[in-house]
């Protein structure tokens, strides 16, 4: 289907139903339960998974593929956002002109960063990329933001405001983000029994848009230019020796994924009209590396999980704080229960970076394809398990490994 | 006609001469080998071939055009290919895979942005990649990844590689340097192969002087960095120079 195989066609079927059905997954547990902390269905959350997951997509088809690291990704995140709102501020409040201005301009932007940074390799160009992105960061945060020329709107960050043009704008048109008319925030709730599930406009939008780009990544992986890509990581030097420039092929790999950061950059604008010079912090651009990492380097399907995964404990990990701690542990004895807060208390709320620290320590060492590493170990495990009771009544098992 | 030719190339590295007054012509559809002890200046000189290594002086003329200066990757789309000295294969990629690369860099250029099209769907490269699979009798091991292969299979695979672009010159650095003797033998009977059903130049670089006598049909003797002889193999074997400059490093 759709020019890919089997296997592929699975894939993309599956990601598109949990991406769809996602308000339904994301609450499994009824509104007011214990449990309910631990629901992830609500739409600030659901948006930032899939835009999350298309910055992750993107990362993977330069990381994954090429294996260059680059540590300056959020600058073009940053770009995005601030095109996206610009695109508010002078035509109007519709995101289609304002998404696509902002993949346009990362793309540029990703094109001049990378034509200098890939002039080195290893380690050398992933500094050359967190330079690039720091100083985005520092033009954003200052430079670019004094009374002669306000591009970014320095520390406060770029919104639209009142007296803006908005030449566009028409006269019913809503007053924030909208899709030809339908609002980003508009949500409707559907309510069964104790449950409570939230269907949001913008979520859609964006998951409509993740499952496209993840359809175009799935292509480049297939495609030619994919397996040079993987040739570019394997081998260089065989690769100039085959009559292979590898140089334009590792530049257009980074371009495409400077316009998928571009491209989640845009929609985080158009689901909150703002833009700020944090979004460009080097510890956004580490973000992405983990997520990467933590999902499954070059796999399809690892960007997404690693981003889900974080942004999931990120959010129920920083909720939990000393109150919700002492009534899990109210049962044990009151010293006993101080003890095991206090214990616990540095791996939560502010804390939580602390437990995606040791998370990703233990993936990396453990599982070093990462969550589909383990996904497939799983697979595999049951699998052995299945075949080994199929034999079991025709005589003794083989001990596995 | 001679298809290679090298006019008074001289290399230096800081104080050391590699190479002095290099001239030597590989003529067309000719095996030629290029032997000489350890030190003697065969890669360098090969270096200089494919655009690794500028040299100081002279020319160095494929087909009447000149090599020097360019890049790598435009000396292979001329039509020179090379095997080096220890495998250089793409280890994380299949052997299918690393069969389809230089095809495609052959039919494609040096670059081309096909991230839309399917690999499967490239119906005349894939084939192309089987029969030359077949041919190396390694189509059996396709889905095999490249770097578990054997360093016989390796060496077969890279060859194979070069073999599928059609060069009009192939380039071998000590093709069977490192291989155990059954190897060897299994390489140098798949160049005689090679030489028997293409018109293919061949100019072959080897440290062991036994292994190309029933192989090529020139052979020039590179000591210090100068030619010393280059003459048929049945007249270098007894060449008294020759033998001393192979005893010099025995000694
Ligand atoms: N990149 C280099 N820098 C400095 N000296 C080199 C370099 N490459 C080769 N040499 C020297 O040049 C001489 C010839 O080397 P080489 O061409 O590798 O010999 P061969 O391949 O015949 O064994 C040797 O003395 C070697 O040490
Ligand atoms: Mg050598």
């Amino acid at each position: 289907m759709l020019g890919l195989n089997k296997k592929d066609t699975s894939l993309l079927i599956i990601v598109a139903l949990l991406t769809l059905l996602a308000p339904f997954i994301l609450n499994p547990f009824p509104e007011g339960s214990a449990m309910a902390q631990f629901n992830a269905g609500y739409p600030d959350l659901m948006q930032r998974f899939v835009i999350f997951g298309i910055f992750a997509i993107g990362f993977n088809i330069l990381f994954g593929l090429t294996g260059y690291l680059s540590f300056g990704h959020a600058a073009f995140l940053g770009v995005g956002s601030y095109s996206a709102v610009w695109m508010f501020k002078l035509l109007s409040y519709n995101v289609i002109p304002a998404i696509a201005l902002s993949v346009v301009v990362a793309g540029v932007f990703s094109l001049l960063i990378g034509f200098v940074s890939l002039r080195r390799s290893g380690i050398y160009f992933s500094i050359l990329t967190l330079a690039f992105a720091q100083m985005s960061f520092a033009l954003a945060y200052s430079v670019l933001s004094n009374p002669k020329f306000n591009l970014t709107n320095g520390e406060t960050g770029l919104q639209v405001y009142a007296d803006d043009p908005q030449i566009l704008q028409g006269a019913n048109a809503p007053d924030l983000p909208h899709l030809f008319g339908l609002p980003m925030r508009a949500t409707y709730t559907m309510d069964v029994g104790a449950w409570s599930f939230d269907f949001n406009a913008g979520y859609y939008l964006c998951a409509v848009i993740m499952m496209v780009v993840f359809y175009l990544a799935i292509r480049i992986f297939r495609s030619p230019f994919g397996m040079m890509l993987r040739a570019v990581k394997s081998n260089q030097q065989r690769m100039n020796y085959t009559g292979l420039n590898s140089k334009p092929y590792t530049l257009a790999a980074f371009v495409i994924s400077g316009m998928y950061a571009g491209l989640a950059g845009g929609l985080m604008a158009a689901m909150d009209p703002l833009a700020g010079a944090e979004r460009m912090q080097w510890t956004a651009s580490g973000e992405v590396v983990l997520m990467t990492i933590l999902g499954g380097t070059g796999t399809l399907i690892g960007p997404v999980l690693g981003a889900g995964f974080i942004k999931y404990f990120e959010n129920i990990f920083s909720k939990i704080n000393d109150n919700v701690l002492h009534s899990w542990f109210a049962f044990l004895p009151d010293g006993l229960e101080d003890a095991v807060v206090f214990l616990i208390h540095p791996f939560i709320g502010k804390g939580w970076h602390l437990t995606l620290g040791i998370l990703f320590m233990l993936v990396v060492i453990y599982l070093p394809g990462g969550l589909v590493e383990g996904g497939q170990r799983l697979l595999n495990r049951l699998k052995r398990k299945k075949t080994d009771a199929d034999d079991a009544p025709s005589g003794k098992t083989e001990p596995a490994e | 006609m001679a298809i290679l030719r090298v006019k008074d190339v001289s290399k230096r590295f800081g104080g050391l001469k590699a190479l002095t007054d290099v001239n030597l012509n590989v003529e067309e559809n000719s095996v030629h080998a290029i032997i000489g002890p350890n030190g003697a200046g065969k890669s360098t000189l090969l270096n200089c071939l494919v655009g690794k290594l500028m040299p100081d002086t002279g020319s160095v003329l494929f087909d009447n055009n000149s090599v020097l200066g360019l890049e790598p990757f435009q000396i292979n789309q001329m039509g020179i290919s090379r095997v080096f000295q220890t495998p250089e294969i793409f280890g994380e990629l299949t052997v299918m895979e690393n069969m389809l690369i230089p095809i495609f860099a052959m039919r494609d250029g040096a670059f081309r942005m096909h991230a839309y099209e399917t690999i499967a769907n490239e119906k005349a490269i894939v084939e192309q990649a089987e029969v030359m699979l077949e041919e190396m009798n390694m189509a059996d091991k396709r889905e095999m990844h490249a770097a578990s292969l054997s360093r016989g299979d390796k060496r077969r695979l890279e060859i194979g590689m070069c073999l599928s672009q059609n060069p009009r010159l192939l380039l071998l650095d000590e093709p069977t340097a490192g291989m155990a003797r059954a190897d060897t033998n299994n390489t140098i009977d798949l160049l005689k192969q090679i030489k028997e059903e293409r018109n293919i130049t061949i100019a072959i670089i080897e440290h062991d002087m036994h292994v190309v006598f029933s192989l090529a049909e020139r052979i020039t003797v590179l000591a210090q960095g100068t030619p010393l002889v280059e003459d048929i193999p049945e007249n270098i074997r007894g060449n008294p120079k020759v033998r001393e400059a192979y005893l010099g490093e025995a000694a």
